[in-house]
């Protein structure tokens, strides 16, 4: 699936956008996965209170199923306006 | 309907004047635009504003469409940019149409609600050559509940 960052998210993490091959069965299953991988991941998802996740484009939970989507989107509460 | 999600500046003027131009049955027009500021320091070079393309259209039209179930609105408008913008620049507009003010203000305050942490728009200040990502307000999450 592709997964995306924005604004500090991408910043801490290094890059917008990455293709994740992983069989997490929910959100937070697949934050532990990328938390393992590196310091920056780690650093990104230090604190999810202040991460916020969209499922193919639409707001959703950490707790939510991964079966079946192919966008996954993590960034800081939104500031528009 | 329009809502219009660009990196150009707009012409405030220009759409005021056009937003529900000729609709004879809509007694209240409510324009509102959002600018840069620069408060009380006077140091803030350039806001950034990020989106996530693709989520932004359906989040502002899922808004949108809200605004139009709750109210009997006769047009509506939604203009937001995102890129680099200077203090003073206009950061997006909303405009409201319906037969009575109170309508035409309640849909203009509730789609200001909703776009501030409901649509996936980011803003970065750029101040003396350093930068800070601006963070959401608990009063901005709250003032969803009123509705």
């Amino acid at each position: 699936m592709d997964v995306l960052y924005f604004a500090w998210v991408r910043e801490r993490i290094g890059l917008p956008k990455e293709k994740v091959e992983t069989s997490a069965a929910t959100v937070a299953d697949l934050v532990e996965e990328l938390r393992g991988r590196e310091e920056r991941y780690a650093a990104a998802f230090a604190d999810l209170s202040a991460v916020r996740v969209a499922l193919d484009q639409e707001l959703s939970d950490f707790d939510a199923p991964l079966s079946g989507v192919r966008e996954v989107a993590f960034f800081p509460p939104m500031t528009g306006g | 309907m329009r809502i219009a999600i660009q990196e150009e500046p707009f012409d405030f003027g220009a759409e005021a004047a056009g937003f529900a131009d000729g609709r004879h049955d809509m007694g209240a027009v409510v324009t509102f635009t959002g600018v840069v500021r620069d408060l009380a320091s006077g140091d803030l070079d350039a806001m950034e504003i990020e989106h996530y393309p693709g989520m932004t259209e359906k989040a502002l039209r899922k808004i949108a469409a809200e605004a139009q179930t709750r109210w009997d609105l006769g047009d509506l408008l939604i203009i937001h940019r995102y890129g680099r913008m200077a203090p003073g620049e206009r950061i997006m507009m909303v405009g409201t149409a319906a037969p009575h003010r109170r309508a035409a203000f309640e849909a203009a305050e509730f789609l200001m609600d909703y776009l501030k942490s409901r649509a996936p728009f980011w803003k970065k200040e750029h101040r003396k050559g350093a930068t800070g990502w601006v963070e959401a307000k608990d009063s901005d999450e709250a003032a969803l509940r009123r509705w």
